[in-house]
């Protein structure tokens, strides 16, 4: 059974230069516009096996963050069906879903619990992910006063020991020193050996050379689907692509 | 993939997060919920018993019992409404049961609720009015209204993300209820002709339970139980269906 696939998917947003009015609301539901349609996918179709390292590349308004929402059931398509088996962590966007005035620990319990994890596991866990994190007593500081670096490391704790099937990453191993970037990417090849998905569109090369995998978007048509180095090759001549 | 996490876990630690957010940084903390009404009392026993010469008797207890339900609701509804645009960061990024969220936003309210009921205790007995048995219907009569406004919530939480002109429309009712819900008057100050749309309020109802149980000692009549649970499922039921429908283009939205 695959761990992701996509059939025909498009996601349609619309267009409205940031104004809803009422009477847009009502020209919504009674009757389509269809030019003023934005396909930010189109008509996409793959595929994922459990255990395959899958990077998602393509310019700025590609079409990816929407793939990686669609994926992580945050949004659902217009058109066409998604389906995903296992349990998914998103690493979407630097300690979104953390609240600035909670504390380091509160901030775990509140994200544990809602990536679906009972009070027992996650006070099992605990200890692995303050380890990890290695943040010392400012879990005990709300998130406000923490630097950028440790926020980070905060998230990506949760997300990792949490053992999710499926791993999502954006643009987060972008921050963070050299050493925690090495933690880190140790900790995600763990995953993927012992059979997790790994999912990427981080720009940074250090994720990629884990992928064996790549899927290049376009305006949101799927351009080019296979082997990670032919795909990169063919992106941008280079792994780190043109971006 | 359907989501397996522990309702109860999330609901909880919801609710510590909006109290924690709400009080962590005020110095006064769960005291302003006593404040606030007491100051109110005061001002509103001042203008009925000297200026409009109310002949209700123990007026700031009689007060109490009408404005404590309302309070409740003017806040639970409040900020239940605004509660899925305001946990955006959480909407976009954790995927989990948004009708958690609404429903937490008003669960935290009950804080503020239990403390308020307490006042309202503090003040039956200063009064000389004594425990009845009939206090045992008060967890009954409250289950009832925070049912109703979760539903409520449901519905104006989900309208709010495509219609962020909804909390003014709240806010706006808010007003308009707070002189239709007979909290400085009595009932039987209400034309005939006008009871039965009175008796269809839910908050009336509850108003008019408090006063049952703490001013009269008595239990709340059936019909007003009767309607209350009527309306307390319906509400939560059409929340729920309506919720369901808003919730998946919540994304596009945020």
């Amino acid at each position: 059974m695959p761990a992701i696939e996509f059939k025909n998917v498009s996601k349609i947003y619309r267009r409205h230069g940031g104004q809803r009015l009422l009477r847009e609301h009502l020209s919504d539901w009674f009757g389509r516009n269809p030019d003023k349609n934005f396909y930010a996918l189109n008509n996409v179709s793959f595929t994922i096996q459990p255990g395959e390292r899958v990077a998602i590349v393509g310019k700025n308004g590609a079409g990816k963050s929407t793939t990686l929402s669609l994926i992580a059931r945050l949004s659902f398509p217009e058109e066409g069906r998604v389906k995903v088996e296992g349990k998914v962590a998103a690493l979407l966007e630097l300690g979104s879903g953390f609240h600035p005035d909670l504390t380091g620990l509160e901030n775990i319990k509140l994200n544990a619990s809602l990536l679906g994890f009972s009070r027992k596991r996650t006070f099992s866990l605990m200890d692995q992910i303050l380890e990890f994190a290695d943040i010392g007593d400012f879990v005990r500081e709300p998130l406000r006063t923490y630097s950028t670096g440790m926020v980070m490391r905060l998230a990506f704790s949760v997300a990792v020991n949490l053992d999710p099937d499926i791993l999502i990453t954006d643009e987060i191993l972008a921050v963070g020193d050299a050493a925690f970037q090495a933690k880190c990417l140790d900790r995600i090849s763990q995953l993927w050996k012992s059979g997790k998905t790994l999912v990427s569109v981080s720009h940074g090369t250090v994720i990629r050379q884990l992928c064996d995998r790549a899927i290049w978007l376009d305006h949101g048509k799927l351009i080019m689907d296979g082997d990670a180095s032919d795909v990169f090759e063919a992106y941008g001549g280079q792994p780190s692509g043109p971006a | 993939m359907k989501w397996k996490g522990e309702y109860l876990f999330v609901l909880r630690n919801l609710v510590l997060k909006d109290f924690r957010i709400r009080y962590r940084n005020m110095s006064l903390g769960v005291f302003w919920s006593i404040l606030n009404p007491l100051v109110m009392m005061a001002v509103l026993t001042f203008v009925f018993t000297k200026i409009f010469k109310s002949s209700i008797r123990d007026f700031p207890l009689f007060l109490l019992c009408g404005m404590v339900p309302f309070n409740f609701f003017a806040m639970a509804w409040g900020s239940s409404t605004t509660s899925i645009v305001d946990n955006t960061g959480l909407i976009k990024r954790v995927p989990f049961p948004r009708e958690i969220v609404p429903i937490a936003s008003v669960l935290s309210t009950t804080v503020h609720l239990a403390t308020q009921i307490l006042l309202t205790v503090v003040f039956t007995l200063a009064y000389g009015k004594g425990v009845n048995i009939n206090w045992l219907w008060l967890p009954v009569v409250w289950g009832l209204a925070v049912v109703f406004v979760c539903g409520l919530g449901l519905i104006c939480s989900g309208l709010n993300v495509y219609l962020r002109d909804m909390r003014y429309i709240v806010e706006s009712s808010l007003t308009v209820l707070y002189w239709l819900v007979p909290i400085f008057y009595d009932f039987s100050f209400i034309p005939a002709k006008y009871r039965d749309i009175y008796s269809l309020n839910p908050i009336a109802a509850l108003v008019m339970a408090q006063r049952n149980i703490f001013l009269q000692a008595r239990p709340p009549a059936e019909s007003l139980l009767l309607k209350l649970s009527l309306s307390s499922v319906g509400m939560l039921v059409v929340g729920l269906i309506v919720f369901q429908k808003l919730k998946r283009r919540f994304y596009n939205y945020l």
